[in-house]
């Protein structure tokens, strides 16, 4: 039982990675006054360019860094066309997500010269960096140290960090005040255009990240539909997360353990219970947070507003 | 007259530009691939007008388009942003086969409106969810109907893969889709009255789509309930002061426009598919009828030329995939135009500040 036990965390936090950086994205976002629908097309954009880069470099962490410039260029699109044009926000999200499945695709079938799915490439970050691989010496925890990759340890550092900056940097404080009350916020100096653009590039880099870890992390290629939703779980987790960096790292542990339930349920004896009600409890638990019915998420103010100096 | 063509002009101008752009844009990726555009564009139109059968095929694909976009633009009239329409969509799909199993024993007539409406009033449960947390609790709908697209998706699954299994209902083995419905519940097609439609698949949704255009264009410009939505879409707190109830017409727009997207899954069970398959993801639509309704500037007799667009783009792209050229530069062409579209503001704005500065207004 430990065993299966073990086996279950280990692959809750596999399967929580990707969903943990993007979700950092959209705090990072929504606390700033934008609503960021795009990411589930950065995630794809990462997710492909990490593989594409592989086919030019050797080593693995300089494709993981390609698919971050890659999401943060085309979150600049988003953040151009929400922030500077006052674009519909969610409508432009939309654009950049259907961009992105098909210019993906279409790059694959130029490359690789089939639909579908890339090939797989080598060095990929599958597995316990060998650099920690002490920690599969110690007894029981061990096998579960050895599940993990290099992406499960960032996903952790990068929540931490996340709740830092957000809580005890003056830029974070600058952040939380450009999403409740632009306009106060302008009155006191922060430049409101300058830090919600710099939120949405940060955003684009942690969706390209978790792109990544979902290609560079997990099957060593690409293949179409592989994010299918993640994006917006990744929404979901944040708003479960009450927009908290902390709050979304524990939201993505708790979608990423329904993930892992629903994989071994049969071994947990749960094969009882229709796979698809475990798929669908994220965002039931959403809508329910949302509704109040398990304690209240309510949005930053500013969010989906598009801030227009010396209008009243 | 000479007003109303000016009228039109305008609103005509900017989707226009945002279609050329796209395609000239577009154009760089066909040269990528050592096409000529040229060939892919003339493979576009013929693959989708060339004949009656592939212009046929065409308005089968453009049928759902129009449903999902009538579904977005209503919307947006009063103010919301429907992204649900994926769900509303599937979840009038599934209500339809349901329906059409219980009641198969009614006949034809009786039994084609009867699961058509259990489609839309599907679709409108699932619309009006989002509406009556907004209406109520404040909560945003564009977050609600994005969780919502997904537990239909998984619900839909679900009763697929048990419930409503061949298996299940009729005993045989185990298939990845529902039961079919029976023969006397599906839509006509045109090929049986109008031989000259061929091989197409073309089904009578269409015209139940057009007249749904004309039915919504009729309902937000005609009468008292369509001035309410569209004067809370305006300002709702005018309205509310006006006697207008806010929530009320929230609920209502939602559910309408969810009955639009679920109808639209309605139509293709009983005209095309006349079975919901197991799916690993949304089918699109729901997306695709955003920019619909965005290139038809949320007018409901736009959305009937702006579906057919999609329409064409979409059936004509395998045409150019036969040439050679990838055909998802269509979807990058799709991108491109909402991408335009929502610029439009910028082009606005340019436009009057230029206008204000000649006149000398901005100081």
């Amino acid at each position: 039982m430990l065993v299966i036990f073990i086996a279950i965390i280990a692959s809750a936090l596999r399967l929580a990675t990707p969903l943990i950086f993007a979700a950092l994205g959209s705090v990072f976002t929504e606390r700033s006054g934008v609503v960021n629908i795009a990411l589930e097309g950065i995630m794809i954009m990462g997710a492909f360019f990490a593989i594409l880069a592989m086919e030019f470099v050797s080593n693995p962490w300089i494709a993981v860094l390609v698919a971050m410039i890659v999401g943060a260029i085309t979150a600049l699109l988003l953040g151009f066309l929400a922030i500077n044009l006052k674009a519909n926000q969610v409508v432009a999200g939309t654009a950049i997500n259907i961009l992105a499945g098909s210019l993906t695709a279409f790059l694959l079938e130029m490359v690789w010269h089939r639909s579908g799915q890339t090939d797989t490439v080598a060095n990929a970050l599958t597995k316990n960096p060998e650099t920690l691989a002490f920690l599969e010496k110690i007894p029981v925890l061990g096998s579960l140290f050895s599940g993990l990759t290099p992406f499960v340890y960032l996903a952790i550092i990068f929540s931490g960090v996340s709740y830092y900056v957000m809580y005890k940097t003056p830029f974070g404080l600058r952040i939380r005040a450009v999403g409740e009350h632009p306009r106060a916020a302008d009155t006191v100096g922060v430049n409101v255009y300058r830090v919600r653009h710099i939120c949405v590039l940060i955003s684009g880099a942690l969706a390209g990240l978790a792109g990544a870890s979902l290609s560079l992390g997990t099957v060593n290629m690409f293949r179409e539909g592989m994010v299918s939703g993640k994006g917006f779980i990744a929404i979901a987790a944040a708003i479960f997360g009450k927009w908290h960096p902390l709050g979304a790292f524990a939201a993505c542990l708790f979608f990423g353990l329904t993930e892992a339930i629903q994989i071994q349920a049969a071994s947990l004896g749960l094969g009882w219970i229709p796979s698809e009600f475990l798929q669908m409890l994220p965002y039931i638990a959403t809508v329910l947070a949302l509704a109040g019915l398990v304690g209240r998420a309510v949005a930053p103010a500013a969010s989906g507003e598009p801030y227009e100096k010396g209008h009243r | 007259m000479k007003k109303k063509i000016n009228y039109l002009l305008e609103n005509v101008k900017y989707p226009l530009l945002a279609i050329a752009l796209a395609f000239l844009i577009g154009s760089i990726f066909v040269i990528l691939t050592d096409n000529s555009p040229i060939v892919a564009y003339s493979a576009l139109l013929d693959g989708s007008l060339g004949n009656i059968p592939k212009f046929g095929e065409t308005l089968l694909k453009t049928t759902p388009l129009i449903m999902t976009g009538l579904a977005v633009a209503f919307a947006f009239r009063s103010g919301l942003f429907n992204i649900g329409g994926e769900g509303q969509y599937l979840v009038g799909a599934i209500s339809t086969v349901t329906a059409a199993w219980v009641l198969q024993d009614l006949p034809g007539f009786i039994l084609i409106p009867i699961i058509l409406l259990a489609g839309a009033f599907g679709g409108a449960i699932w619309g009006g969810v989002p509406g009556f947390l907004k209406a109520k609790l404040g909560v945003h709908e564009v977050i609600v109907s994005i969780m919502l697209n997904y537990i239909a998706l998984f619900l839909t699954n679900f009763l697929v893969r048990v419930t409503l299994n061949p298996s299940t209902l009729q005993g045989t083995e185990q298939k990845a889709y529902s039961v079919m419905i029976p023969e006397h519940a599906r839509l006509l097609k045109f090929n049986e009255f109008m031989p000259v439609f061929g091989y197409s698949s073309l089904h009578v949704g269409i015209l139940i789509a057009i007249a749904c255009a004309v039915g919504i264009w009729f309902l937000l410009f005609k009468t008292t309930i369509g001035y309410e939505i569209r004067s809370v879409g305006h300002n709702p707190y005018a309205s509310e002061y006006g006697g207008i109830s806010i929530s009320k017409n929230i609920i209502l727009s939602m559910m309408i426009s969810g009955g639009l997207a679920g109808l639209g899954g309605a139509m293709t069970i009983a005209g095309l598919t006349f079975k919901v398959d197991q799916s690993s993801g949304l089918p699109g639509y729901g997306f695709t009828g955003i920019a619909v309704a965005l290139v038809g500037k949320n007018h409901p007799l736009g959305v009937l030329a702006s579906a057919l667009l999609f329409g064409i783009m979409s059936n004509g792209s395998r045409k150019m995939q036969f040439e050679g050229i990838p055909k998802e530069v269509v979807g990058i062409i799709q991108g491109i135009i909402i991408i335009f579209i929502a610029g439009e503001a910028m082009l606005k704005f340019m436009t009057t500040r230029k206008k204000k500065e000649e006149k000398g207004e901005v100081a």
